[in-house]
């Protein structure tokens, strides 16, 4: 599903967010993206979502090169995609059945579709009477829920989600993790940005690890400890 | 029922790639374009909502379209009535014809029965050398001088007035031209030279206008411009946000459009109340010198065409502009 080759982000700054870094997740995985802040993270979901270009290096998602696509088939390729963001990103001065259906509506599906799809999305993470409610007078963890039933409604086969419990206590993490894993159970691949190694642990799913823009990890759990432990101290050093 | 849009929701991918198969299987042009007329008619009300929820600032940008179109609109009107004036004062054209010496009074009596009966001229009347001499020694002064001259040299004159509906230059001057030809008539000269100068000013109105209306056209598209750059800056998150759930450029822009639509439209109403209430102003003072004239001319006002006209270009004008602003801006406005 996402496949990165020899890939390097530099910015116009100079600086260089992702080095050389070459990864595969199959499809229906689902593993979790994790380092120090200024990692990667970041830049990587970015390449992935086509917010930002690579420098160096190959791109693929779900088979499509994404050097190839151009500006104008950006939109396209994005409704293949759920991006769920920290900051949730909903458009206040919607309700939440508007906020929900948006996806619907920027591709064109007819009212009645759109109503019953909301609702199901609404449904799934919990939400279903909240629908004529305005997002700002929703909990944190709510309004989180309404970004994940946006990202999922038109059934995308990516689901991209940068720390999507940041700023979330650890109980409603664990059930927003939670729902994140009854989607992939049903086939679609998941990708989460997160720094919160106990509840990763806990999930027991595999990880890319970033340090200072190179692949420091890829694979289960338990074998990162000891190896970024070591990995760790040296970048202390080096720091 | 909760339990089965629970079902619908979670579908594997495969079952899933199915559906949306047989959706597209079953599509339909005439659903497509239901939905996309549908679409287009929802932005089309939705924009009229956004801009109602704040009444002080619409109304402030479409006051600002609609003083820079009432101008060009009221001085139109105003050139137009004028041209109705000339077209009064037109009937006040004379052609005099000055008979040869030759020419005695009986055949320019002929003559001037001939000339009656031309569908082109309204009167003749036929001023003997005699009465012309008399007339002239009584107004110029020149009594005396005169009366010295052995000889009468003022010529035989026929006054002619055009018939109305023959009152166009052109075809005066045709007129003029045909009977300067005649073998009696030595001289045939046209009393409208201010009349025509009179026109010619009128063209230079004309044009004036012209580029004022040009001038104000762009006004309007600067005004509408900046009033969708702000509008944009103000969605700036809400843009992002949309681009990043796979929102087209066009998808983005149609709220946009509409908008500037509306502030070009509600621009032309204002002017057009504009332009209507300083009539109503000058109609009392217009009527009194038209009476002092001993005419009853009244301003026209504002006709379909000319109200067609000013909806229309208004509405364009906020339309274009915002395309406009929205092609610079939008493509600023990127996810990062």
């Amino acid at each position: 599903m996402i496949r990165f080759t020899e890939v390097s982000k530099r910015y116009s700054n100079g600086h260089e967010a992702l080095s050389r870094v070459s990864l595969h997740l199959p499809v229906g995985e689902m593993a979790f993206l994790t380092g120090h802040s200024g990692a990667g993270k970041s830049t990587l979901m970015k390449l992935v979502a086509l917010i930002e270009r690579p420098t160096n290096g190959q791109v693929i998602i779900n088979g499509q090169n994404l050097s190839k696509i151009k500006r104008g088939g950006i939109p396209c390729f994005r409704r293949n995609l759920g991006i769920i963001f920290q900051d949730h990103r909903l458009l206040y001065d919607r309700t939440v059945f508007d906020n929900v259906a948006l996806p619907l509506i920027i591709a064109g599906y007819g009212r009645k579709e759109i109503g019953r799809l909301v609702r199901a999305s609404l449904d799934k993470v919990g939400l279903l009477s909240k629908e004529k409610v305005y997002p700002i007078t929703l909990s944190g963890g709510e309004q989180q829920r309404v970004g994940i039933a946006r990202a999922v409604i038109h059934k995308p086969s990516l689901l991209l989600a940068d720390e999507p419990t940041g700023n979330l206590d650890p109980d409603l993490s664990r059930e927003i993790m939670h729902l994140f894993e009854e989607f992939n159970r049903v086939g679609v691949t998941v990708l989460i940005a997160s720094h919160d190694l106990d509840l990763i642990r806990e999930l027991d799913k595999p990880i890319i690890k970033l340090e200072q823009g190179y692949l420091a990890h890829h694979g289960a759990m338990d074998a990162i400890d000891t190896d970024s432990g070591i990995r760790g101290m040296a970048g202390a050093i080096h720091g | 029922m909760a339990r089965d849009l629970n079902k619908d929701m979670m579908l594997n991918p495969a079952e899933r790639g199915g559906k949306r198969a047989s959706r597209r299987g079953g599509f339909s042009l005439k659903g497509w374009l239901n939905n996309y007329l549908l679409r287009h008619i929802q932005t089309f009300f939705y924009t009229l909502g956004q801009i109602s929820t704040r009444p002080f600032s619409t109304f402030m940008t479409a006051a600002v379209i609609g003083i820079a179109l009432s101008l060009p609109a009221g001085l139109n009107l105003l050139l137009q009535n004028g041209q109705e004036v000339l077209q009064g004062w037109n009937s006040a054209t004379q052609i005099s014809l000055f008979l040869t010496q030759k020419t005695g009074e009986k055949s320019a009596k002929k003559l001037a029965s001939v000339l009656r009966k031309m569908p082109e001229i309204a009167t003749v009347e036929y001023i003997s050398k005699e009465s012309a001499l008399a007339e002239f020694s009584k107004h110029s002064g020149f009594g005396e001088a005169l009366d010295a001259l052995e000889q009468n040299p003022l010529p035989a004159v026929l006054l002619i007035t055009p018939e109305l509906g023959q009152q166009q230059p052109a075809q005066i001057a045709a007129l003029v031209e045909r009977l300067s030809k005649r073998r009696e008539v030595d001289i045939a000269q046209l009393d409208m030279e201010w009349v025509e100068r009179l026109f010619a000013l009128m063209a230079i109105g004309e044009r004036g206008v012209l580029i004022l209306a040009g001038l104000l056209a762009l006004a309007v598209l600067l005004v509408v411009g900046n009033t969708i750059r702000l509008a944009i800056q103000n969605r700036r998150d809400e843009i992002i946000i949309t681009k990043l759930i796979g929102a087209t450029d066009s998808f983005i822009r149609r709220p946009f459009l509409y908008t500037g639509f509306w502030y070009g439209l509600l621009g032309g109403i204002i002017a057009l109340i504009l332009v209507e209430l300083s009539l109503v102003l000058l109609a009392d003072p217009v009527r009194e010198v038209a009476s002092l004239y001993h005419s009853s001319f009244r301003l026209q006002g504002i006709d379909a065409q000319t109200l067609a006209a000013l909806l229309g270009v208004g509405s364009f004008l906020g339309y274009f502009g915002s395309w406009i602003a929205v092609g610079r801006h939008l493509r600023e406005i990127e996810p990062t």
